[in-house]
């Protein structure tokens, strides 16, 4: 392959995991953590942040070993790599970043829960180099990282008036700033922090990525028929 | 749908001896596993030291710096408390006189169990009460953690006797404490607890001041 080719295939990878091909909004794959972490922008962030990390590396681990791995034993092979990068990132934030860790760390293991690695690694990390497969895994997290955030933002504005709440102890405390008060306090929409108000945002949020895309003369992509 | 795949029959034809896929499977979850060992290897030190800080944080809380000149961390006893239950408790010293215990007590709440860490001086006054963890509604009980509202700190220098052991309930059923807008079930688990983590100090006493 030549370099222009390359390069092009390269920002399709990236456009498709951001935006075009996005985990949420067009695969609507990864819904459990997305309805369970979305209940504020910063918690969607730091969910999206963990899954990216995982999905890079698991995504490369199997582009490495795709020539070894038969196709009987290839699901069990990638559960495995998705399980023992989730335990790796897991023992590692415990032990050298502490402080991040008591904000993520009851999200990381649900990363084994969400089918987005798995369908990535299946869909496209099976069948390419090492390289687009690293990219693939990472774009598609950064991707998830997006959707995860807007979902959290929509609903901590309207459910709690707040947004970016806590992002400090995420982030450090130069981020001190971005946390804001939209609303006041006893404004906010209790049902949009319950179960129901992720449901209802993110349902929403397909339409306006769909009118969106509609208007830039896109065709729409249906669920999980995207070709690779 | 494009026919992308090989036909069955041309992979018949190339289609490895069954048992090779048991090897490969093994050889990954061997080299993982040996991976995730020496992670773990690498890590314990490091995490069972965090773990020791975080309890030395939440002690901290509930047992004042100037009342203790040890480290209440390791200077434990375990007491059995009503129902049974092992109840572990950390214990401040001064020129070796306990002038204050720490332990945790646990609260029904609206959506299962609050873990709490409570703090009494050797009289029996409170030296403070936090929130560890609980699964309460976000907005309505979570209230009872410290930073997103100074309720939990109207506990602080109170005792049984002050107010009465009758009055240890929430306003709605009679007592002193303040329950919350659109939440009852949240605070009267949390007076509850605190009730009866006074009353296992009391029952107790003599166990948990004394030298041994």
């Amino acid at each position: 392959m030549s370099n222009a080719e390359n390069s092009n295939q390269y920002s399709t990878i990236v456009k498709d995991g951001l935006w075009d091909n996005n985990g949420v909004f067009s695969m609507l794959l990864g819904m459990c953590p997305t309805m369970a972490m979305t209940t504020s922008a910063t918690n969607g962030f730091g969910m999206g942040l963990a899954t990216a990390v995982v999905m890079a590396a698991s995504s490369y681990l199997v582009a490495v070993f795709r020539n070894q791995i038969t196709t009987e034993v290839r699901i069990p092979v990638y559960i495995l790599i998705v399980a023992s990068m989730v335990t790796l990132v897991d023992l590692a934030m415990n032990a050298w970043m502490h402080e991040l860790y008591k904000v993520l760390g009851l999200f990381i293991p649900l990363i084994v829960s969400n089918c987005l690695p798995l369908a990535r690694l299946e869909a496209f990390a099976a069948k390419q180099p090492s390289f687009p497969a690293l990219l693939d895994g990472l774009f598609m997290g950064l991707g998830f990282t997006i959707a995860l955030t807007a979902i959290g933002a929509v609903r901590e504005i309207v459910g709690s008036g707040t947004l970016f709440a806590d992002a400090s102890l995420l982030l450090g405390n130069s981020f001190k700033v971005i946390e804001m008060r939209v609303l006041p306090a006893d404004m906010g929409v209790l049902m949009m922090i319950l179960p129901p108000g992720g449901f209802i945002v993110t349902g929403l949020l397909v339409v306006v990525k769909r009118v969106l895309d509609l208007r830039a003369g896109k065709e729409i992509q249906m669920a999980g028929a995207h070709a690779v | 749908m494009n026919a992308t795949h090989d036909s069955p029959i041309a992979s018949v034809a190339v289609k490895p001896k069954p048992y090779i896929h048991g090897v490969i499977l093994f050889a990954f979850c061997l080299g993982f596993g040996l991976v995730m060992a020496l992670t773990n290897d690498v890590t314990l030190d490091d995490i069972s030291a965090r773990a020791l800080e975080d309890k030395q944080n939440s002690l901290s809380q509930v047992l004042p710096d100037n009342i203790h000149d040890n480290n209440p961390v390791l200077d434990t006893v375990t007491v059995k408390n009503e129902e049974g239950k092992e109840t572990t408790v950390y214990r401040a010293r001064k020129d070796k006189q306990v002038t204050g215990v720490a332990y945790e007590i646990f609260g029904t709440g609206y959506a299962g169990e609050i873990r709490l860490m409570m703090g009494i001086d050797a009289s029996g006054k409170l030296l403070g009460v936090r929130v560890l963890a609980h699964k309460e509604t976000p907005g309505l009980g979570d209230k009872i953690e410290a930073k997103k509202s100074p309720w939990i700190e109207r506990f602080t220098g109170l005792s049984l006797g002050n107010p009465s052991v009758e009055r240890w309930k929430v306003k709605k059923d009679g007592g002193d404490f303040d329950q919350f807008a659109g939440a009852t079930i949240t605070p009267r688990g949390v007076v509850a607890a605190i009730r009866r983590g006074q009353e296992f100090y009391a029952a107790n006493k003599d166990k948990l001041t004394g030298s041994n």
